[in-house]
């Protein structure tokens, strides 16, 4: 009988084109995702070697983590930034010069690339996606083999659309029940990455499997993937399913007619066969997860909301104490303190981990009815044109900015404030994105990651709360 | 990409765990386009004091270290985002080796594609040459890739361990792309394969406009 294979080893397996001396192979590329940062000096290897693109077809580019997200009707025109500006002109040349499918700034197609990747349909069961961008991952809540690559595997997979790899190890991350009230899946994976730590899953693949993440929607599961790189696991999977297929069915890009069925016959046999292994488990119960904040410079310190700062001299390693001696001082945060105790005064709702609409919607619900605290500065950026077209028509775009929100265009935004969005002055900042690391929102400011309804929780009292005390 | 057969120089020592490359090299300066001329923002927020002058306390503004050429650093060493701008800024310092109990997987990628050979040794062995690292002018060490030893300033041989394929590309200054071409029968005779098995994912992103 054949060895019992997982959904990462199928995909594997069926990606493999030679191996590539010891230990590593040459796999191919299913498809492609290019922004505007990772790749400049991609493109302008392969002009220099007068090499060109191998498979458009299988490529689509897009602008995200530059781009204005106010006056998008401008078009690239409403670019201020020089250097912002330079870099988009750079990928509408290059996009241009080589052939490849771009999503234009102004099309209500343009999103954050892990947005519309799953929006459009592209991004679908079975397949190997890569992009310049450490949160590919995302796109494994499809059932996909979906990695964070460097400039120069850009370029190769431009140049050869595929990669030399080695295989990754199997690690399942099982969480069995029901979320409580108030707990999202942004919970669920802070409370992972608390567990397991920011190198957990460094050489792995996750496989994240339990009732949870069945019962966990689409956009959910993305949220989940989405923080896998947190952990340190380059890829996150959920094995595809009915959600996943009902998902995908009429989508842009999805396969039609015939190629529909041809395709659902495929997706159907990847997920993991009875009995398979994995090199490494994590088992947790959706019970004891609470709405989660991290307090620390990493998305590993992260506590329960109702918890307190934790104390360094508690800690027996000397470097993880000062690690969380340097985090607390960046942080200005003393030990012992309650969370619920921490003031904030920017909140952004956003981020390739939690813009979706339902996303929007957890927000809103919290939204309606309050308003903003004073002082406090709250932005919403949908995470694509679509999500902000479908927020609109539902109203949220209302309720945001009644409560005093400002409702944006879709970008990565205050992610990592590459445009004019960031926290200033070392602002501290209740956000939805996936890192806090030091200075990635603003010079100082003062990152604390947690779920959507939670971030609007914050804005409306002006600090960090528990969002099931506001009901 | 530049050759790695032998180096020596002084190591600098970075004992941060979870060392992230927002820290190596902040997302703000992402916007070049340029991969050379990147040293002047590498560690920007803690090489630099908010006025933009040197922070004295930081390793590499330290007379010995300035010139440093190799990295000792802690666990998780490159994690978070896949910004090849961190392994580029550090070459452009003059890094050209950085050893670590541990790396984060696409850091370490990229290390190799740049010419820099990142070393993991046990943690044990990590905190001696730590130590080492500490002796300012005397922290020099030399790194042999064939023999795959790390020579302490005391003349004492560290064996270390790297896969093949990855060592004799530097060893060689290979270029992955030109191996790769190399192989266009096997990658076309794949592609013949799988437009027969997953047809409808050939074409794919043709309805968006050029």
């Amino acid at each position: 009988m054949p060895k019992p294979r997982t959904l990462f080893d199928k995909i594997w397996d069926a990606h493999v084109i030679a191996p590539q001396g010891e230990g590593t192979y040459l796999i191919y590329i299913d498809l492609h995702l290019i922004h505007e940062v990772t790749t400049p000096q991609a493109f302008e290897g392969l002009k220099l070697a007068g090499r060109g693109v191998r498979r458009p077809d299988k490529t689509i580019a897009v602008a995200d983590h530059n781009i204005p997200t106010t006056n998008r009707a401008a078009g690239v025109a409403g670019i201020d930034e020089p250097d912002s500006l330079l870099q988009v002109q750079t990928l509408e040349r290059n996009v241009k010069e080589f052939g490849v499918p771009y999503f234009p700034i102004t099309s209500l197609d343009q999103g954050i690339v892990h947005v519309i990747g799953p929006e459009q349909g592209l991004s679908q069961p079975g397949m190997t996606i890569v992009c310049g961008d450490s949160h590919t991952a995302t796109h494994g809540a499809m059932g996909a083999l979906a990695f964070g690559i460097g400039t120069s595997e850009v370029e190769h997979v431009l140049a050869t659309q595929t990669l030399i790899q080695a295989p990754a190890k199997n690690m399942l991350i099982k969480v069995e029940g029901g979320l409580g009230t108030g707990v999202s899946p942004k919970d669920v994976i802070l409370a992972i990455i608390a567990k397991i730590g920011t190198a957990g899953g460094t050489g792995h693949v996750f496989e994240y499997a339990g009732s949870t993440f069945r019962d966990m929607s689409m956009e959910g599961r993305m949220t989940v993937c989405n923080m896998s790189i947190e952990a340190g696991a380059r890829a996150g999977l959920v094995a595809p399913d009915d959600k996943t297929f009902a998902y995908m069915m009429g989508r842009p890009y999805a396969p039609k007619g015939a190629a529909w069925e041809q395709a659902l016959a495929f997706w159907r046999t990847l997920p993991s066969d009875p009995g398979s292994t994995y090199d490494k488990e994590a088992h947790l119960s959706a019970a004891d997860i609470a709405p989660h904040v991290t307090w620390g410079t990493n998305p590993e310190m992260a506590a329960p909301v109702t918890g307190r700062v934790p104390d360094p001299a508690q800690i027996d390693d000397p470097l993880r104490r000062a690690a969380v001696e340097r985090a607390l001082q960046y942080m200005q945060l003393s030990p012992n303190t309650r969370l619920e105790d921490v003031p904030v005064q920017r909140v952004f709702i956003g981020s390739c981990t939690n813009s979706r609409i339902e996303d929007l919607r957890a927000a809103a619900a919290i939204a309606q009815g309050r308003k903003v605290a004073d002082g406090v500065t709250a932005l919403v950026v949908p995470g694509s044109g679509h999500v902000k077209h479908q927020a609109e028509e539902e109203g949220l775009d209302r309720i945001f900015l009644e409560a005093g929100f400002e409702w944006r265009d879709a970008g990565c935004s205050m992610c990592m404030s590459m445009n004019n969005d960031k926290a200033m002055n070392g602002e501290r900042v209740a956000t939805t994105s996936n890192r806090n690391f030091e200075g990635r929102q603003g010079k100082n400011a003062k990152s604390h990651l947690m779920g959507p309804a939670m971030a609007a929780a914050a804005a409306v009292t002006g600090k960090l709360s528990d969002v099931r005390q506001l009901g | 990409m530049e050759k790695f057969t032998q180096l020596t120089g002084v190591a600098a020592p970075l004992p941060i765990v979870n060392l992230d490359t927002d820290k190596i090299f902040p997302a703000i300066y992402l916007k070049t386009i340029k991969r050379t001329g990147l040293a002047q923002w590498l560690f920007q927020e803690i090489r630099f004091r908010p006025d933009g002058s040197e922070n004295p306390d930081f390793v590499l503004n330290q007379a010995p270290y300035r010139h440093a050429k190799i990295l000792i650093g802690a666990d998780n060493f490159g994690c978070g985002s896949s910004r090849e701008h961190a392994p580029w800024a550090l070459l452009d310092f003059g890094i050209r080796c950085v050893i670590a109990p541990s790396f984060a997987d696409i850091f370490y990628n990229n290390c190799f594609k740049n010419g820099i050979l990142p070393i993991a040794v046990p943690k044990e062995v990590c905190d001696e040459l730590m130590e080492d690292a500490k002796k300012g002018a005397n922290a020099v060490m030399s790194i042999d890739l064939e023999s795959q030893t790390i020579s302490r300033p005391d003349g004492e041989k560290v064996h270390f361990e790297l896969d093949a394929f990855r060592k004799h590309c530097l060893l060689n200054g290979l270029d992955d792309i030109g191996l790769t071409e190399a192989k266009n029968a096997d990658i076309s005779s794949y592609e013949g394969k799988a437009q027969l098995e997953r047809p409808w994912q050939f074409g794919l992103t043709q309805k968006a406009s050029a």
